[in-house]
């Protein structure tokens, strides 16, 4: 099933930043070089990565590809195995994308401390992000269930680390509910790792996914197993009611820590309930079908018109992305391969558009030293071109036709629509409701008077020195911010007129999971007609 | 009781036959015997200024010999010091040389280089730091000044320290009941004397020592009695008689094996510490020079699981309809409580005690599985939980203030930012504790739930399901560690980490190094416990 590589691709795509990290924390130097060596250290990785999907057979992306196996504890049926489908194929490539990116905005985040060692507290913070990027590249790639458990695990200590030492002022607090959430979802997923194994074929490679996949389980065992996993992905992802952990994590880490963790690690929630729950237990997955909707379309809801109710600017992004997780469950839920499709490419989308929000809002916070939204006011007329993005990045995030995400809230609506009608009506109200929780922010936030006091830098210029008197002047995007925004922009437009540079990878593998529950489930017929019809 | 024919009762031989001793199987427990009296002399002849040293050498030589010697004993396993019954071709052989006899021996051979090498920690002084120089003296007499002016040493603890390591040896080797209490108590003794030495804070410390003496002997006792009743169900204290009279025993004598076996199981649980009988392991942990602790923790615990395994897996064997329930309930007690009240715990030592005794439960769940992956999982479990709690205790040891240990929660707050290196193995280690992936209580505890998932049935689920819920609980205590440590600030009167000498600072990066190794390549160890888990009978 693997295509094995000769060149071991994801191996190196992973040690590369954690080589990075070592060398990032640990060589002498300034503060600033180690910046600057962590960006380099992401670009390579980055680049690696572009070189490694090119080797990606596009025609067969529903294989893993790019594989590696060794054997690692043969007595526990472990296996290294590494592979990419189409899936996760996006989903790496999103996450090497977002590495650099947030390095560069991360770039004031921790002041320099005084002193011979004050540079080390800044050091951390970028090695931090780099072994992270390792895990990151780990999860998505683990062909074995175990590995896949290991670096789910692993993952949340360099977060743990990230909220709780470079947060706000309630990091402590943030960053051990963050922790004890997704741990408690992750042991109760042990022991269905543990149970799964143990109903497989057993042996030294049992657990492969493709060992795991298509076996004749018991329908308690396999829906009390699909409890356990859809119970970790659930928090992870994160849905209503396991949501409570992400707001305070997302406003109390820095937003660097909080795009990766909202961009790219819950994307691992919903990754996981496609790779495992849909594929090893399709029929506990039709079986749950009814709660799990029912549970997304309430994420959509409630996300939205909490997000709708907020003060604080990045708790309001935080529970966007509560909606729109809804909606990808939705999707994947859906069982159709238009949804699926959308749901994926939703991840990717959902990734660039959650950076933007958060990156944008914090170049804001960082400017007006508030995050509450009632203490800005009329930013247009002082930071227009800041305004200017932060719009762009506002109206992706409510699905704008012509920016990405509206390529993939339509697909997850239409291919939700005839598995799912009723929840897919009630989810299509979250577009309004989205709108209005954008549109609303912008605006309190760049419309109307601007807080005395404060004054755009070229207008600044333009005054005499007594005009100047009681004036701050407040800088428009710097360079650096530049480079933050254009890629991320450029994502927006390119796979909203393009997507399907996108979906010819997710496509196929979307495919092969769907055979997986169709071939466990006959008479799962609208899934069945719905997959005709896209595939015209 | 005349109702039921008598067991066959044992025959004596009828000339004296000599006992058949395989001197080779059991050259390590005579190295470290011999090393053990040699301490004795040299602490009667060697001079002060050189005896700090020689005893150290000795100890770790003799430890390393003998764990050379392992390799030799593992060429000889099977039944030795005994004999064949002739008539009845009975073995009554009271050493079992076997896989798991090994194991346990050459864990508790490491660990102990590395308990010793604690101990023998200066900081600059003429003695170990963490002893009294006269622990007979009353706390703040006279005497005792005049012994800290003299400069007397206590040098003793390393001869001491080694018959406890024989003791501890013996003990998972040992084939019959009597020949295990005699272990037992070789391995208790030293230790109570070890727990009431710490050089400050020494009424905790003489305090801890009563209260180990007290219980350990009541749980003694226990033991003794259980021996008695189980020798008046089977005739015999061997074990592999006991098997067999249980496989064949009728159960109108089920009131002498019922109460034997639950009194036996009492005092091998009371040396892991699991509840209920717990209650002497935080005061104890707390009280005891930290060096001891770590000791303690570490191959207390592995003596005691080597026998707990033998006495199940191999004399009790046939009876365990018997017995199971009752320690399938000890174990969730010991899970429950261990982790529950280590949240609410405020001191360093006493934290990680419970930590200990949520261990012990861990363990035991892999005990319970019956079945040869359980075995080598608690193999695995207790060599990693030995190295991380070894090196744990040992970086308690140099955290101080005023020159006595900072032991209180408050005092670590800010630590990680200002000794990071410190900070970040101690957090390394907790992260160990809580099973957090690629370390090796995440191999570790992965063995024994999927163990006791994999053989133990329904009730193993159970306690899979429970040990895995008291996990998520304790991962919030070592969380919390790791939260004051590295996102707290400092006091204003912050604690120092001492500097320690090449021998603490060896026990250290080795305990630490391992627990990651075991985390990331687990599969040689886990292999050799595997091969190690068959006991011979």
């Amino acid at each position: 099933m693997t295509a094995m590589s000769t060149v071991p691709w994801l191996t190196i795509l992973g040690l590369i930043p954690l080589v990075g990290a070592l060398v990032v924390a640990f060589v002498p130097g300034s503060a600033e070089n180690a910046k600057r060596m962590a960006i380099g250290f992401s670009l390579v990785t980055l680049v690696v990565g572009v070189i490694a999907a090119t080797q990606f057979d596009r025609a067969s992306s529903s294989q893993f590809q790019l594989g590696e196996q060794h054997s690692w504890i043969p007595q526990f049926g472990v296996s290294y195995s590494l592979g990419v489908d189409g899936i996760a194929l996006v989903l790496i490539l999103m996450a090497l994308v977002l590495t650099p990116i947030c390095l560069l905005a991360a770039w004031h985040d921790v002041p320099e401390e005084a002193g011979p060692r004050g540079g080390q507290r800044v050091k951390t913070y970028f090695a931090l992000i780099l072994v992270l990027e390792t895990f990151m590249v780990g999860v998505f790639a683990a062909t074995d269930v175990f590995l896949f458990y290991v670096f789910f695990e692993a993952m949340l200590i360099p977060v743990y680390f990230l909220i709780g030492r470079f947060g706000g002022p309630r990091r402590q607090y943030a960053a051990m509910k963050f922790l004890l959430f997704s741990l408690a979802g992750g042991l109760i997923m042990l022991v269905a790792v543990i149970a799964l194994y143990l109903q497989g074929p057993g042996g030294t490679d049992g657990f492969l996914i493709e060992r795991l996949t298509g076996l004749s389980l018991d329908p308690t065992t396999e829906r009390l197993l699909f409890v356990g996993f859809f119970f970790a992905f659930a928090v992870k992802a994160p849905m209503v009611p396991f949501h409570t952990w992400l707001p305070d994590a997302a406003t109390e880490s820095s937003p660097a820590t909080a795009t990766l963790l909202v961009g790219v690690l819950d994307k691992v929630g919903t990754f996981g309930m496609i790779r495992f729950c849909l594929q090893l237990f399709p029929e506990a997955s039709t079986w749950a079908t009814p709660v799990v909707v029912a549970l997304a379309v309430l994420s959509v809801i409630y996300g939205a018109l909490l997000a709708i109710g907020q003060t604080d600017m990045m708790r309001l992004v935080s529970y966007t992305s509560v909606s729109h997780f809804g909606f990808i469950v939705l999707g994947i839920f859906a069982f159709t391969n238009v949804g699926h499709a959308g749901s994926t490419l939703y991840m990717v989308n959902h990734g660039f558009s959650t950076a933007a929000l958060f990156l944008f809002a914090a170049m804001l916070v960082r400017r007006r030293g508030s995050k509450r939204i009632p203490d800005f006011g009329g930013w247009q007329r002082i930071t227009p071109a800041l305004a200017g993005i932060f719009l762009v990045a506002g109206l992706s995030g409510l699905a704008l036709p012509g920016l990405s995400s509206f390529v993939s809230e339509f697909l997850v609506l239409v291919g939700s629509f005839p598995t799912q009608p009723v929840a897919a009506v009630i989810a299509t109200t979250g577009i309004i409701l989205a709108a209005l929780y954008i549109l609303l922010m912008y605006k309190k936030v760049m419309t109307g008077p601007k807080p005395e006091g404060l004054v755009g830098e070229r207008e600044h210029d333009r005054l005499d020195e007594s005009g100047r008197r009681g004036l701050t002047a407040v800088r428009d995007l710097t360079t650096r911010e530049k480079l933050v925004a254009a890629p991320l922009i450029a994502a927006f437009v390119v796979l909203g007129f393009l997507p399907n540079l996108a979906l010819n990878v997710i496509n196929p593998a979307v495919d092969k999971t769907l055979s997986h529950v169709q071939q466990a489930i006959p008479n799962l017929n609208p899934a069945g007609t719905v997959a005709e019809g896209s595939s015209k | 009781m005349t109702a039921v024919a008598p067991l066959a009762l044992p025959t004596l031989p009828a000339a004296f036959q000599q006992s058949n001793v395989d001197y080779l199987a059991i050259l390590p427990l005579l190295i470290v015997f011999g090393t053990a009296l040699i301490g004795v002399l040299v602490e009667a002849f060697a001079s002060r200024e050189r005896r700090h040293a020689i005893q150290v050498t000795l100890a770790v030589a003799g430890l390393l010999a003998a764990a050379a010697a392992i390799i030799l004993a593992a060429k000889h396993q099977g039944l030795t010091m005994g004999l064949t019954d002739g008539s009845t071709n009975r073995q009554l052989f009271a050493l079992a040389i076997d896989g798991p006899a090994l194991f346990m021996q050459a864990t508790i051979l490491l660990l102990g280089v590395l308990g010793v090498l604690t101990m023998a920690e200066r900081f600059g002084g003429v003695g170990p730091d963490a002893f009294t120089p006269s622990g007979a003296s009353t706390p703040g007499s006279a005497t005792e000044t005049a012994a800290a002016r003299a400069g007397a040493l206590t040098s003793e603890v390393f001869p001491l320290t080694m018959f406890a390591i024989f003791g501890m040896m013996l003990f998972p080797t040992t084939n019959d009941l009597i020949g295990m209490f005699v272990a037992l108590e070789v391995l208790s003794l030293p230790l109570y004397i070890l727990s009431g030495l710490a050089r400050r804070r020494r009424l905790l410390s003489q305090e801890a020592s009563l209260k180990y003496f007290l219980l350990g002997a009541f749980s003694s006792a226990f033991f003794l009695f259980g021996t008695a009743l189980l020798y008046g169900y089977a005739g015999s204290v061997y074990f592999g008689d006991l098997s067999k009279a249980i496989a064949a025993g009728p159960l109108a004598m089920n009131g002498l094996l019922v109460p034997g076996a639950f009194l036996v199981f009492v005092g091998l649980l009371f040396k892991v510490g699991a509840v209920p009988f717990h209650a002497w392991t935080p005061d104890v942990y707390q009280g005891a020079p930290t060096p001891v602790t770590g000791f303690m923790a570490a191959c207390t615990k592995a003596a005691a699981f080597g026998a707990i395994l033998r006495l199940g897996y191999v004399g009790l064997d046939t009876g365990r309809w018997e017995w199971t329930n009752a320690l399938v309930l000890v174990a969730l007690l010991t899970m429950v409580v261990g982790s529950v009240l280590s949240v609410t715990q405020t001191d360093m030592k006493r934290l990680l005690a419970y930590s200990s005794i949520a261990h012990a439960g861990f363990i035991l769940v892999g005990v319970l599985a019956f079945d040869r992956k359980g075995v080598g999982a608690v193999l695995f479990y207790i060599v990693a939980y030995g190295f991380s709690t070894i090196a744990a205790f040992a970086i308690v040891s140099l955290v101080r203030q005023n020159g006595a240990e900072a032991t209180h929660l408050s005092q670590w707050a800010g630590l990680g930012k200002r000794f990071p290196v410190v900070a970040g193995a101690f957090a390394f280690l907790m992260l160990a504790f809580a099973g957090i992936p690629l370390t090796s209580g995440f191999v570790s505890k992965f063995g024994v739930f999927s163990a006791a998932i994999g053989t133990g049935g329904a009730t193993g689920t159970v306690l899979a399901v429970v040990g895995v819920l008291c996990s998520a609980i304790t991962v919030f205590v070592y969380a919390r560690v790791i939260v004051l440590m590295f996102f707290s600030d400092a006091p204003d009167d912050a604690v120092e980490v001492a500097i320690p000498s090449v021998s603490t600072t060896f026990s250290i990066a080795i305990g630490t190094l391992a627990t990651l190794a075991l985390g990331v390549l687990p599969s040689a160890l886990l292999d050799l416990a595997d091969r190690a888990s068959q006991f011979v009978r």
